[in-house]
């Protein structure tokens, strides 16, 4: 007998995984046809993706970004022998009225201002949305934004929003003083009264004058000019920035001890939940027009984004109550241990938990919001969806209908996707539990 | 709190308002604009265009009313409207004309409390039909599925014939009318019906215009024109006779082209008061007395108007009808100015 036996003396080379399980057709079987019924499943949406896009791109890729009419158009794709009703798409439409569905007919010597505000609003949300990456100074600008919007965005005399501004100081200064001579709650409606007073008699009188003094104003620009995109953001950005403070401060009045300030706040969020946004939107343009004194010119937007404030503020105010019923009870209980007064708690421990919970709830419904702006048409303001048939009552163009649809849908898109990943972003960043 | 400041100005703006309400004609002099009133958007009635400037028939009305009190036909504030908010922006004073191809109807001048000034587009409701369907006549309807906007007199117009011709037909209810124009294009409906000028419009965008008819019958009266409020009739009489001033000046042969050299003088007296060279046609309508003429000066007479926005060179291609001059066997006349 030989010697068979065999002792290896140096180490297999690791050897190529199989071609099956990497790469492309790895990453298949695993992902794709793991399974009999995944396979199925798998094939089945292909089936139905490559359905969806042998229809929609076809007529999608179409030469006509140059064509200045709905029948040029039709010569175009003519001449590339593509006949039929929806051969394909007529670009044309978007080339020639982009501008108009971004900025509606807002003067086009004064783009800019627009767009500066857009761009300051970004500056203004960061120390709100990325508070770790940006300077902490910053937030005082954030604080001045909401003077400068406006401003910016109607134009007039600098001195009308800086008076407003005013108020809010001599409201603070004068709570400061009074509250420390006599009570807070003193301080409070001191404060208040003062603001008012202010704005009421002397807020007017003091930024006319400083205008005629030194007149730093911006051509003023009517709501009436305001169109498309630029309509909905306007309504959008305000009423979320107003919606979410009186959102809580909803809440915490439903869940208040005081029995007056629960049936207001009650009262307040079931009345508007239980009536359509488009009821409100009606009294917005038409009762309270019938109410005010002929002649009155309380601006349509103005009106307009009052309503979509209160629509939104009642369903942030649920929102933020399902993540304060989230809170266990001990929070509330620790907080008092430590001899934190209510507000204190409610800023130092039960607020930033509560909201911390309630982030997709409210980024949904901020989303909903925006997205509920576009029923502003009804009431005869041309946003986006408004022009579309504006743009469709041009000779040139009548008869377009999906391009234009599709277009708004993507401006709409690009919005509301950004917010979902933000909040998403967010809710990872603050992520504390142990998943 | 902010609110606070916005009722304290409110109730200030609604007392100088109160005061100030004495009359329209005064009101748009003195803020030296014209709020008219027009559609959202209506193929060849009004339209904005790339540069946010409005076009269109009913549009040139608005642009006449400014050029005639303010001599400026761009000083007009265009008020969008919807079928629904129309009749309230006018009402609460939002704007001070509507110029919105609104049917002058019993209840709207009645009960409303409306007047309405004049007629400047006779229209009525047609059906188009696919030439396949093979009908000639309305009366072969029987059974068809209709498309038609809901919430409107064209759908109880509809109604009304279909009973009083005792045949039936299914409704589609669509709410826009593009919405209708793809329905009746993707065979969802074999007839669609709404105003004719409308149904003319919609046609002109089909791929095939040629593959779809205007059936003959017109089931309504729907004469589309102007309105003010009711008890300013000082600014009724304003917004009417430059209406009728645009058509006066169509029969009376002044153009935009001739309109200066005719203001010189003529021979005919009529021209010579609607031009204000002779008379005081303008002081009693409280104007000056070249209004009339800066109202057709503005976009032409009634039938340049006509021509440019909804004529037969223009895509919307709407022969005269019922709208020429009654001298040419239309319904379109005014009364003298005298």
């Amino acid at each position: 007998m030989s010697d068979v036996s065999f002792v290896r003396t140096d180490m297999l080379s690791e050897q190529e995984p199989p071609a099956s399980s990497v790469g492309v057709i790895g990453w298949m079987r695993s992902n794709l046809f793991s399974s009999w019924g995944n396979s199925i499943l798998s094939l089945a949406s292909m089936a139905f993706l490559y359905l969806i896009l042998s229809a929609i791109l076809p007529w999608a890729i179409s030469p006509t970004w140059g064509a200045t009419s709905l029948a040029e158009c039709r010569e175009i794709l003519h001449g590339l022998g593509r006949e039929g009703h929806l051969s394909g798409a007529c670009w044309g439409v978007i080339r020639d009225r982009w501008v108009q569905l971004f900025m509606g007919f807002y003067p086009s010597e004064f783009y800019w201002r627009p767009i500066l505000t857009f761009i300051l609003l970004f500056v203004a949300l960061a120390p709100v949305l990325f508070a770790d990456k940006v300077p902490a100074k910053l937030i005082w600008f954030s604080a001045l934004y909401p003077f400068l919007m406006p401003w910016l965005l109607w134009g007039g005399s600098l001195w009308v929003p800086l008076a407003v501004l005013a108020g809010f100081v001599i409201g603070f200064l004068v709570h400061g003083v009074v509250s420390k001579k006599m009570s807070g709650l003193a301080g409070l409606i001191a404060g208040l009264v003062a603001a008012v007073v202010w704005w009421m008699f002397l807020a007017g009188i003091v930024s006319g004058a400083l205008t005629s003094i030194i007149p730093l104003a911006l051509e003023s620009v009517e709501s009436r000019k305001f169109g498309g995109l630029l309509l909905s953001l306007t309504i959008g950005v305000v009423a979320i920035g107003f919606s979410l403070p009186i959102g809580v401060v909803l809440a915490l009045g439903r869940q208040s001890d005081l029995l007056i300030v629960r049936a207001l706040c009650v009262g307040f969020i079931e009345f508007i939940r239980g009536v359509p946004l488009i009821t409100l939107l009606f009294v917005a343009s038409t009762l309270l027009n019938i109410f005010m004194p002929p002649g009155t010119n309380f601006d349509i937007i103005m009106r307009v984004i009052m309503m979509a404030t209160l629509f939104s503020a009642a369903y942030m105010a649920e929102v933020i109550r399902g993540g304060l019923a989230a809170l266990p009870t001990g929070q509330y209980e620790g907080a008092d241990s430590l001899g934190l007064n209510y507000w204190q708690a409610q800023r130092l421990i039960i607020m930033p938990q509560a909201l911390k919970i309630s982030i997709p709830g409210i980024v949904s419904t901020f989303i909903g919001l925006f997205k509920d702006t576009t029923l502003v048409s009804v009431i005869g303001l041309l946003d986006p969806l408004g022009l579309s048939n504006a743009i469709r009552a041009d000779a040139a163009w009548n008869g377009i209908v999906w391009e234009l649809y599709g277009f708004i849908a993507l401006m709409f898109w690009v919005f509301c996707f950004s917010m979902s990943r933000y909040s998403m972003y967010l809710e990872r960043k603050l992520q504390t539990g142990h998943r | 709190m902010k609110k606070t400041v916005f009722f304290g100005a409110l109730a200030v703006a609604g007392l100088a308002a109160g005061v100030a309400a004495a009359g329209t004609l005064d009101d748009v002099k003195a803020r030296g604009k014209l709020n008219c009133g027009v559609t959202t958007g209506l193929v060849g009635f009004a339209a904005p265009d790339a540069n946010g400037e409005w076009n269109g028939f009913d549009v040139s009305v608005c642009r006449a009313v400014a050029a005639a009190v303010l001599g400026d036909s761009a000083a007009v504030e265009f008020v969008p409207t919807t079928g629904k908010t129309r009749f309230t922006a006018l009402a609460s004073g939002e704007i001070d004309m509507l110029a919105r191809n609104t049917t002058w109807t019993f209840s709207r001048d009645v009960d409303l409390k409306f007047t309405f000034v004049g007629v400047n587009y006779y229209d009525g409701q047609g059906f188009l039909v696919p030439k396949d369907l093979g009908v000639s006549s309305a009366k072969d309807l029987d059974g068809a599925t209709i498309c038609i906007q809901t919430g409107t007199t064209t759908e109880l117009n509809l109604a009304d014939y279909f009973r009083s011709n005792n045949i039936s037909y299914e409704p589609v209810p669509i709410e826009t009318n593009s919405e209708a124009q793809q329905q009746y294009l993707a065979g969802a409906c074999d007839v669609f019906t709404t105003d004719a000028s409308g149904l003319a419009a919609t046609r002109a965008t089909f791929e095939n215009p040629g593959d779809h008819v205007l059936l003959p019958e017109i089931i309504s009266k729907e004469p589309l024109g102007p309105l003010v409020r009711h008890g300013d009739n000082e600014w009724g009489d304003v917004v009417r006779w430059t209406l009728n001033a645009l058509i006066s000046a169509e029969e009376m042969g002044i153009s935009s082209a001739n309109i200066a050299e005719l203001s010189a003088g003529t021979n005919n007296p009529e021209v010579n008061r609607i031009l204000g060279t002779e008379g005081t046609l303008g002081e009693m309508l409280g104007l000056d007395a070249g209004w009339a003429k800066n109202a057709i000066a503005a976009g032409g007479n009634y039938g340049e108007i006509f021509a440019k926005n909804i004529g037969e060179d223009t895509p919307i291609g709407l022969a005269r009808g019922l709208n020429a001059q009654w001298t040419n066997g239309g319904l379109i006349y005014s009364p003298p100015f005298r």
